[in-house]
């Protein structure tokens, strides 16, 4: 089914606002209406917002005046620091998706619901396997932030796909995004001129290009994709090796110890370190996207590693250890290898 | 047993031709020592300066360079080739420049080939040759290409047995393969030690990633007594423990790859387990904390394995092809190729132990 009449929550954030203006853009689609808690900083095209808080019963009215026939589903918040603390972060994300669902479940004219949700649902424990399938359920529930809402979110959904059969529900479950425009907590730990580490821990982590995160919600709401699918760029990077890459010095802090720095820092709204994040820095997680390109049918363009280099690149990240330097060392004394050379061929 | 000796030399010989290091000590059994020196030093000396590169790696870069640099010139041995040196020290200041800046490739189960072969394998290859003069048979039985798995018995306390093992098929086996361990999910908890692990090779104990190496063509390795067969105590030594629940059986059915039995003697003795601390054992959430002859009672020097004569011998790869993936849902075919497998397993060992003149010779 062709979306002809298009709701984005969100549409405030980075991403939300990107996929209105994407979704104005096609002429087939008659409609576009966001809707947020604060006004768009940036001009959404022919968008019509509407402000509203997804908590309130008016979300139904809204689809209903609208003739809304798709749902896109972006405002679970990923951090506290933008939503004014961890209790309304989680009214926003779980209150809020009840609701709007309650919204849907009345409304006739809805046919299709996007959610974007997180690979964080499957937690991080040592008793992990190298890869998450979409049917894998966590090992260690993860027990509280943004993963436990969106186990909780996804949790809502599952219950409204049974109650509406009828309607194709599309859960996408994204890496951590990085892009350009992108400022998530992985960004900003990533941008810290000295990156603390786990002591005696170095995560895989995966990664996901803005731009691919952008092309496969798109394509949910463009085309019909029922089921859950893990979107993430291919292969995995250490987090040593990220740190190499960008050429910043870690911080290599005792397990004890990085739950205070973390609540510092919190406070300093420097980084948002929680306790879910901490295991993620201790046992990193990765995913298994032979789903997203075999029947979702999508194949991300950018590498995790692709994607961490476009990172640093674009954010133009200062090297506390220049790599040209190191390589014009190396240089260098291969240079006086060589030239020692005939002394040691004399001896 | 005239014959003993005699199927030795030959055994090595075979392994010889195949490896790449040139371990010429091997053939001459019992002094397999003093041939091998002009190896074992080379090896040693890059083995110091790949160390040296490392922690410089970790902590600074130029000076890192220039210890590590030194370090390999100033231990520069007689042959003294200086073409070869030079090599030796470009690729050196290569590796570091890779570890330094990040370039090298790590696997999705965090398998890390780069750190392996040059920092890993050079470490452990002195301790392969000249500390428990391992002997290695069998090794046609792996074959160059595909998934297969690679079941061995499991003891010594710590896991040296398993890092030997692959080794020897990284080594001595002419397509020089990496041997995929599966360990405990304890592993993965213990820190400096979890991220060591997946560098290595190792992934979790679980079917999901035996499948999933299996079918992308690797060569797996799993120690089904597990904790049961390393911590046992001294004097059940070459007795198999309960082969798990078989797991590792329907995973290789599930991907028909070929069940290769691998036989490990010598392990048994590095770390003679006379008793176990279980209630220390117990507040440290471990399986067991040893007591040994000499540990704890030396302190860090009771540590050091006992330098014990080593075995490896793989067998005959028992074909799972002719079964199709549904007959991993047969539990009776499951348990009856388990129970060959380790069949086999224990009688290798016997016959092993039979020929074995000593337990340092």
């Amino acid at each position: 089914m062709r979306p002809r009449r298009v709701l984005v929550t969100g549409v405030s954030r980075p991403l939300g606002a990107e996929m209105a203006l994407a979704l104005a853009a096609d002429p087939e689609i008659v409609d576009v209406v966001g809707v947020d808690t604060i006004a768009p900083a940036e001009d959404l095209g022919r968008t019509q917002f509407v402000r509203v808080d997804i908590r309130n019963p008016l979300i139904a009215k809204v689809i209903s005046t609208a003739a809304i026939d798709t749902v896109l589903h972006l405002s679970v918040l990923a951090t506290p620091l933008g939503a004014g603390g961890r209790a309304a972060m989680k009214e926003i994300n779980v209150i809020g998706t009840m609701q709007l669902l309650a919204a849907c479940q009345k409304a006739p004219g809805v046919r299709k619901l996007v959610v974007k949700s997180t690979t964080s649902i499957y937690g991080s424990s040592p008793r992990d396997p190298a890869l998450f399938t979409e049917e894998m359920e966590p090992r260690g529930f993860p027990g509280g932030g943004y993963a436990k809402d969106a186990v909780e979110v996804e949790g809502y959904v599952r219950g409204f796909g049974r109650r509406r059969p009828d309607i194709a529900v599309t859960v996408l479950r994204l890496a951590n995004v990085l892009g350009p425009g992108v400022d998530s907590p992985l960004a900003r730990y990533l941008d810290l001129p000295v990156v603390p580490t786990v002591l005696g821990f170095d995560p895989r982590i995966q990664l996901l290009h803005a731009e691919d995160a952008m092309a496969v919600l798109m394509k949910a709401t463009r085309e019909d994709h029922a089921g859950t699918f893990n979107v993430a760029g291919d292969g995995v990077l250490l987090l040593s090796q990220a740190i190499r890459r960008a050429g910043r010095p870690p911080l290599p802090i005792p397990f004890p110890a990085i739950g205070s720095l973390g609540n510092i820092a919190r406070r300093l709204r420097l980084v948002d370190f929680s306790s879910e994040q901490l295991g993620f820095l201790a046992h990193g997680r990765a995913v298994d996207t032979t789903k997203l390109k075999e029947v979702f049918g999508y194949v991300p363009r950018y590498s995790t590693v692709a994607t961490f280099d476009s990172f640093v690149h674009d954010r133009e990240l200062r090297f506390t250890i220049d790599h040209e330097l190191v390589e014009r060392v190396e240089h260098g004394l291969r240079g006086l290898l060589a030239g020692h050379r005939p002394a040691g061929t004399s001896r | 047993m005239p014959l003993t000796p005699h199927g030795r030399t030959d055994s090595n010989g075979r392994s010889d031709s195949n490896g790449r290091g040139g371990a010429v000590g091997l053939s001459v059994v019992g002094t397999g020592e003093e041939p091998d020196e002009g190896n074992a030093g080379t090896s040693s000396a890059e083995t110091e300066a790949e160390a040296g590169a490392e922690a410089g790696a970790e902590a600074e870069a130029e000076s890192g360079t220039e210890t590590g640099a030194g370090a390999g010139a100033g231990s520069g041995d007689p042959p003294a080739d200086a073409g070869e040196l030079e090599r030796v020290l470009a690729e050196l200041l290569a590796f570091l420049r890779r570890r330094i800046t990040g370039d090298y490739t790590v696997d999705e189960h965090g398998f890390d080939v780069d750190l392996t072969e040059h920092v890993v394998a050079p470490l452990l290859r002195p301790i392969y040759r000249s500390y428990f003069r391992v002997e290695t048979r069998g090794l046609e039985n792996i074959p160059d290409r595909g998934g297969a798995l690679v079941v061995s018995n499991h003891s010594g306390t710590l896991p040296l047995d398993a890092l030997m093992t692959a080794l020897a098929v990284l080594d001595h086996h002419p397509a020089h393969r990496h041997l995929r361990m599966l360990a405990a999910d304890l592993v993965f908890a213990v820190p400096f030690l979890a991220p060591l692990a997946r560098k290595t090779g190792n992934t979790l104990a679980c079917h999901a990633d035996a499948e999933r190496l299996l079918g992308a063509g690797h060569l797996v390795g799993v120690w089904p007594e597990g904790f049961k067969g390393i911590g046992k105590p001294f004097s059940e030594r070459y007795k198999l423990q309960r082969f798990g629940r078989g797991g590792f059986v329907s995973a290789a059915l599930r991907s028909g790859a070929p069940i290769i039995p691998c036989t490990v003697v010598g392990a048994e003795e590095i770390y003679p387990m006379v008793g176990n601390a279980r209630t220390l054992a117990r507040v440290l959430g471990l399986p067991y904390v040893p007591i040994t002859p000499t540990f704890p009672w030396l302190g860090l020097l009771g540590l050091l394995p006992l330098p014990s004569k080593w075995i490896i011998e793989f067998g005959e790869p028992v074909d799972t092809s002719q079964y199709t993936a549904a007959a991993a849902e047969d539990p009776m075919l499951v348990f009856e190729l388990n129970d060959r497998i380790r069949e086999t397993i224990q009688h290798t060992l016997y016959g092993l132990l039979m020929q074995r003149r000593s337990v340092f010779f």
